[in-house]
This record gives structure tokens, C-alpha cells and sequence, in this order.
């Protein structure tokens, strides 16, 4: 629970100095309560008041970084249980495993399809983040190699997995700078873990049979020093894990246990020999809570599916996705195509585009920047109405693009077509469907 | 320190509604805890798939949909019988596309006589799930009422628009309805209020806040789902008691993502498997915010998420 300015008050030094850049201890207090200030800005706070402080500022459950630079992965820092309550902040982390005892060319592949299986949508990038390797052969010098390999070739942060600390640390010998997860840390070797751990300054996962288990060997890394663990519960069937991540949040989240507040690492790969089953138990996790999901295989039917569904859960309710504003052609369109226009909602575009695409009628689709608002909700606030319309259509360029000069719009704006004759001379004006699905008839009864 | 195991405080549940007439009927609903929460409460009925039937040939269904249906796509009764005999058909969802009146526009006696035909050859529940035009719709469900009078049909969409009379005909005629909503919570609550005070039975109607694939705003489905759900659950909110069915094998197979071919974009894998995994992907987040009934399409995505219910609620 978050301390409030008040209780946060008590324990500054109370003398209104103002270093901090705000006039009172106060005033810093309300501003640390709500975020705005860091609490290093005060220089006389008292270490014993700081560490009280940071403690109960810490999230109920701890950001993790796997990785360096632009591509490193960030889970945990989750806030809620369920996504409507505010957002689920840092998507799962997807990983593809490669054993040491692979052949090459088997390796190289897998390689290549975690640089090639890359997705444009709604102008984000959806990719894959995580080579999972792993120790099958007992032999260190075979893995130091594949680490070697993975690391040259490959964009992807690393999980290192071996049941032998020493295999570890030949790994880490290699790609200690590239920040990698160590996984297991066990009961049998959680000294060794925590030390190899943080003389790296590496996250570990830690490996237990029981959730009970678990919070005993978290707490004990966390005495040793080691800050970014990440949990595995052992749980290799569907409905114990699945229960294990429920609990594990809620416990982070509900009861406040220190020693469950960590992002998860789920194993789909060890819970069923096929991957089109694996795919689906998979999809459970992105909804239910896994923080790294590792995968047998990345294959483009089983992954696309699963990065779509990854965007739509962690997709922000308060905040919807848009679409760039401009001219989307759809199907070749030609001067002699009907256009269309709507609002920049990304769901809008998707349907629209979609059904523009069904009726096989090449189109152009004008796609109005609403900021993310859909037609009916950005027509009632006033950004998709004739007077921002009208300036979009003459400046994107359609007007030379076409040579008949007819505008489709969607049938929920309609109070628009007279204003939007007013403001485009030259133009006819159009009332399209109101309904997404009636767009193929209406583009197919269409004349220029 | 002890691990203290958090639990849910609920406070309601979810009603059981029975699906279909005679040995073959179907009880779903009675939840007392979140999806597949077993640690917290029961779920006394499983969650129940249907297969889908099209009342004409479908046209934009990619081959991996069609494969399946070879030499039944044109004729309902062996269709839905095919889906029983091979598939293993729980329920059939026979959906009244013909009678769009933006396509092929059949008139409402020629459509009922089809449903008709389904209803006798068949001995589970049947579905009946008209073409979404609240005109169109009023006819037709009320002559599918009237005709199939007494067997229990579930039949929707009903909206607010058109609830009073296929309302009231489907408890003239004692059918199950489907309160159907768009994704919206208040006026999911809002349509079971009038459906009750017209006289629609508790336990004579099922749910559908609108569902769409992944990728195509599921987000808000599940999110509506998940809301509906806790109402009902942990704030004593009757009126949304009730269980939920997801209409979603027709919008998972209308996305152009799986319809498009592996030569054309190698990156999307192979287009059939890709098909089947967005299905069973769809449903299965359904089925974790709260679904009781999914309406599906292809038998290998059925299947996986069959698999998949078992899993959950393995012992």
C-alpha cells in the first residue's frame, strides 16, 4: 500500500529548506505521494527514513529488465488483476528455446525466425524477445558456444538454463553484459545463484515445487541481496500453473507478500508434446498473468496469433490505439475508385479496412487523425466534423489521385454531408453505411 | 511465514439455465467463482461448445473452414448431422444467414421450415441465430418460435429493439433468448431488465455482449465479460446473473488474417493451422472472462479447446 503525503511528512526532516525545488516539506511529501518528486531530492533525509520510505514506494511487484539497450524486456510491475481496473502495464516476454544439443542447423533456423517473425501493426512492431538456452548436453564448453552463437547472430535477450551453476557461469563468461535470466536458482543451489547473480548483476529465476517453497527461497535471495528475481512455482499442468499465477498476483497484489511480488516464467514447452496445444495453453498465460512465456518453437501460425492476442490484452482501456492519419490504398485502387473516410480509431480501420478488402473493390480509405476516438464518439466531440474534415481532404493529396470528386462518409456522420459541400467546393458528399458489414454491397453497387 | 493463499469474496452466483429439450439437454451456468478459478468455488457445469450450421452455402469461408463440411454445406440437416456423427456435437447453432435482406433476403416461412427441419432431425440443442437486422429478425424468430413451438430452441440476437416481440413470442412458445448488447455493461443489464419485466424467465435467457476475433477488439469483449462476470459474482448484481454466450467461429473466419495464403505472406506460417489457432485462441480468453456457451467453427479448434476445458479442470 502506498503511503500517503501525511505519513510520507512525518518522516522528512521537516525543515522546509526547499533544495529539493519545492518550497515545503510538505508540499514535497504530497508530490513524492503522487509520483512527482523522487525522494532523492532531498539531501538531509535521514538513511533510516529513506529505507523505510523505499520500501513502501516499491511496487507490490518489482519491475524486472531482462537484457540491455532498446530491445531489453521489462516484465512485472503489474498493478490489477483484471485489465479494466487501470492496465496491464508490461506484456509477457515471449521465448524460444534452443538446447545445446540441437543440431546447427536447426540452432541457425530458429535463429532466423526470431529475427525474420516480426509483424507491422496499427504502427507498432510485434516481435518476439527471448532466446531460452539451455544445457542439455553437460557440457560447458558445448554451451558456452551456442551462447556464443546466440549472442553474435541474434537481437534477442537470453534466458540461460542449466541445473549446473558451472554450465551457468560458462554462459554468463560470454553474455554477462547482455544482462540474461539464470535459470533455475533451487533449493540446492541458491548460494551459488545469488552469488553468480550478482556478480553479474543478472536477474535470476527461481525454481520451487511448492508456492510455499517458492516464497522461502525468494525471501532468502532477497536476504542475500539479489533484488530481480523471477518465479517458475514447478507447476508443469495446465491448472496448476494457471492457479499458481492467479495466486502469485493476487498474493503480490492483495496480501502484499514481499515474497511473491515478482513477474512469473511459465513453460508451455514442458506441458504438452504438441505445439499446436502449446500455442493455445500459451494464450492462457498472456491473459492470465505469465510475465516470460517459453515456447518449444516460434513458428509464423502459432506466434502471429499469439503476439495479436499479447496487443490486445496489454493495450491500454483508457487509451485506445490509433491508426496514422493519411491515404491507405486498398486493393490497387485507380482514379476511377470510390473514398472513403473515417476516423483514426484503430478498430474503426481494422473493420473498415477489412470489409473494403471483402468486397474486392479497390479503394481508397482516408483515415481522419481523431485521436483514437471512434466515429460516433469523435463526430460527437467534435473532431470529425466538417470544419476538421473539409482542411485533411484538401492537404492528403486524394484530390489529384481521383478524377471524380465524391466522398463517402460513414453514415453515423452524416449531419456532416451538408457542411462538408459548404467546405470542400468542388466535392460531392456521400452518406456511406452506418454498419462496417454493409460496406461491401455499397462499394459493389458504386458508381464513379 | 506461512503462505496465506488470497481468495475472491463472492457474493453471488451464476444462474443455471437448461439448453434444449429431453436426455440431450444441456445445463449451463452455476458459477461461484471467476473462470476455471477452482481453488475459490465451483463450476457445476463446464462450459459447452456449439457447432455452427449455415442455412445457405457459405461464399467467403477460406478452405481450411470449408474442408471440414465437403458435401454438406449445401443442405442444413446433414450438416448438423455431420457435426453430431463426426464431430460429436454438443449443441448446433444453425445460423439464418439467408435471410439478410442485404443478401439473399429468404423470407421468414421458408427460413422457419429450414429451422423446422433441423429441429426434428436432431435430438440436442439447437441454436437458432438470426441475420442481425432487428426488422428481418422480428419476423422470422417469431415464425421460428411458432413452428418449433416447445422445443426449447435458444434464439437471438434479440435486442432492445426488437425484444418485445421476439420476447414475447419466445415465451409464448417457451424458448431460451439471447439478450444480445454491444459490449457495454450497463446496457447488457439494462436489456435484462426489460426482457425480465416482459416476462422473459430467469432461467430462460443467456447472455451476448458482442464478441469479436483476436485482433479485432477482443480487448473490449473480454474486458465487458470480465466486468459482467464480477458484477454478478462479488457485487450482487442480479441482473447480471445470467450465463454468457459468444457467437465467435464467424467473426474469427471473416478476418483477413486467415484467410490470407502462406505464399503470399510466409511470415503468417501456414494458413490452415493459423486459421484454427485464432479460433481456438478467441475462445479460449472468451472462456477465461466468463464465457458459458462459444459458438465455433472448425473441429480442430473445438477440439483444442475442449482439450483445453479438461486441462482447467483436470483432478
Amino acid at each position: 500500500m502506498p503511503l500517503t503525503g501525511i505519513e510520507i511528512f512525518k518522516s522528512l526532516p521537516k525543515t522546509n529548506c526547499g533544495e529539493c525545488g519545492v518550497p515545503t516539506c510538505l508540499a514535497f511529501a504530497m508530490n513524492l505521494a503522487t509520483g512527482k518528486a523522487e525522494l532523492s531530492a532531498c539531501p538531509y533525509i535521514s538513511d533510516e527514513a529513506k529505507a523505510k520510505l523505499e520500501e513502501s514506494s516499491a511496487p507490490p511487484i518489482r519491475p524486472v529488465i531482462i537484457g540491455v539497450g532498446d530491445r531489453a524486456l521489462k516484465v512485472g510491475g503489474e498493478t490489477v488483476m483484471f485489465r479494466h481496473e487501470k492496465r496491464f502495464e508490461n506484456h509477457p516476454g515471449f521465448a524460444i528455446l534452443i538446447s545445446d544439443t540441437m543440431e546447427e542447423s536447426e540452432v541457425d533456423s530458429r535463429l532466423d525466425r526470431c529475427k525474420q517473425l516480426q509483424y507491422q501493426r496499427v504502427g507498432l512492431t510485434l516481435r518476439p524477445e527471448l532466446v531460452a538456452i539451455k544445457d542439455d548436453s553437460g557440457d560447458a564448453a558445448k554451451f558456452e558456444d551456442l551462447v556464443n552463437k546466440v549472442k553474435q547472430s541474434n537481437q534477442c535477450n537470453i534466458i540461460l538454463m542449466s541445473s549446473n551453476p558451472d554450465i551457468l557461469a560458462a554462459g554468463l563468461k560470454v553474455c554477462a553484459d547482455q544482462k540474461p535470466l539464470l535459470y533455475p536458482a533451487d533449493k540446492n543451489n541458491l548460494d551459488r545463484l545469488a552469488d553468480l547473480a550478482k556478480a553479474n548483476s543478472c536477474p535470476v529465476a527461481v525454481k520451487a515445487s511448492t508456492l510455499e517453497e517458492l516464497t522461502q527461497l525468494t525471501a532468502k535471495l532477497t536476504e542475500s541481496g539479489v533484488k530481480d528475481i523471477v518465479l517458475d512455482s514447478g507447476a508443469r499442468t495446465v491448472r496448476q500453473a494457471f492457479e499458481d499465477q492467479i495466486i502469485i498476483r493476487s498474493a503480490a497484489l492483495n496480501k502484499k507478500s514481499h515474497s511473491l511480488g515478482f513477474p512469473t516464467i511459465v513453460f508451455p514447452c514442458e506441458m504438452t508434446n504438441d505445439p499446436i496445444k502449446e500455442t493455445v495453453i500459451a494464450s492462457v498465460f498472456v491473459a492470465k498473468y505469465g510475465g516470460i512465456i517459453v515456447l518449444s518453437d516460434f513458428q509464423g501460425h502459432s506466434l502471429f496469433p499469439l503476439l495479436v492476442e499479447r496487443l490486445n490484452l496489454y493495450t491500454d482501456p483508457q487509451r485506445p490505439l490509433a491508426t496514422t492519419e493519411g491515404i491507405y490504398e486498398i486493393g490497387g485502387p485507380d482514379e476511377n475508385s470510390p473514398v472513403l473516410i473515417t476516423s483514426n480509431f484503430s478498430l474503426t480501420y481494422f473493420i473498415v479496412s477489412g470489409e473494403i478488402e471483402a468486397s474486392k473493390v479497390p479503394t481508397y480509405l482516408l483515415i481522419k487523425d481523431t485521436e483514437g476516438l471512434s466515429v460516433m464518439t469523435s463526430w460527437a466531440a467534435g473532431k470529425f466534423v466538417a470544419d476538421t474534415i473539409a482542411p485533411f481532404v484538401k492537404k492528403c493529396g486524394i484530390t489529384d489521385m481521383v478524377k471524380h470528386h465524391k466522398l463517402i462518409i460513414p453514415g453515423y456522420a452524416a449531419a456532416e454531408s451538408g457542411g462538408l459541400e459548404e467546405e470542400l467546393p468542388g466535392w460531392q458528399i456521400l452518406v456511406g453505411p452506418r454498419e462496417g458489414t454493409h460496406i461491401p454491397a455499397y462499394l459493389k453497387a458504386w458508381k464513379p | 511465514m506461512a503462505l496465506e493463499i488470497p481468495k475472491t469474496s463472492y457474493s453471488g452466483k451464476i444462474r443455471e439455465i437448461r439448453l434444449g429439450k429431453g436426455d440431450k439437454s444441456i445445463t449451463v451456468g452455476g458459477e461461484t467463482a471467476y473462470p476455471f478459478y477452482l481453488f475459490e468455488g465451483g463450476i457445476p457445469n463446464l462450459p459447452k461448445i456449439a457447432m455452427e450450421v449455415y442455412d445457405s452455402p457459405p461464399e467467403e469461408w477460406p478452405e481450411a473452414a470449408l474442408e471440414p463440411f465437403a458435401g454438406v454445406t449445401d443442405d442444413p440437416v446433414a450438416w448438423a448431422k455431420k457435426c453430431i456423427n463426426d464431430y460429436g456435437a454438443e449443441i448446433i447453432c444453425l445460423q439464418l444467414i439467408s435471410t439478410d435482406p442485404n443478401g439473399l433476403d429468404r423470407g421468414a416461412d421458408e427460413a422457419a421450415e429450414v429451422v423446422k427441419r433441423v429441429a426434428d432431425a436432431i435430438d440436442i440443442p439447437l441454436i437458432v441465430w438470426g441475420c442481425s437486422n432487428e426488422e428481418k429478425d422480428t419476423e422470422v424468430l417469431r415464425k421460428v418460435s411458432e413452428v418449433c413451438q416447445g422445443k426449447n430452441l435458444i434464439i437471438g440476437p434479440v435486442g432492445e429493439g426488437d425484444h418485445k416481440k421476439i420476447g414475447a413470442s419466445a415465451i409464448g412458445y417457451h424458448h431460451t433468448v439471447i439478450a444480445s448488447t454491444p459490449i457495454d455493461v450497463n446496457l447488457a443489464k439494462q436489456l435484462n431488465i426489460l426482457l425480465g419485466n416482459l416476462g422473459v424467465p430467469d432461467d430462460s435467457l443467456i447472455m451476448d455482449t458482442t464478441v469479436s476475433s483476436i485482433g479485432y477488439g477482443i480487448e473490449y469483449c473480454y474486458s465487458v465479460m470480465e466486468r459482467a462476470r464480477m458484477a454478478g459474482l462479488t457485487q450482487q448484481d442480479e441482473k447480471l446473473q445470467f450465463p454468457v454466450i459468444c457467437n465467435i467461429g464467424k467473426e474469427v473466419w471473416k478476418a483477413k488474417e486467415v484467410k490470407i495464403a502462406e505464399k503470399e505472406d510466409p511470415k503468417l506460417g501456414d494458413a490452415r493451422k493459423r486459421g484454427i489457432l485464432m479460433e481456438a485462441i478467441s475462445a479460449m480468453i472468451l472462456l477465461l472472462a466468463g464465457a458459458d456457451v462459444l459458438i465455433m467453427r472448425h473441429p480442430e479448434a473445438i477440439k483444442l479447446v475442449q482439450e483445453m476445458i479438461a486441462e482447467l479442470t483436470a483432478e
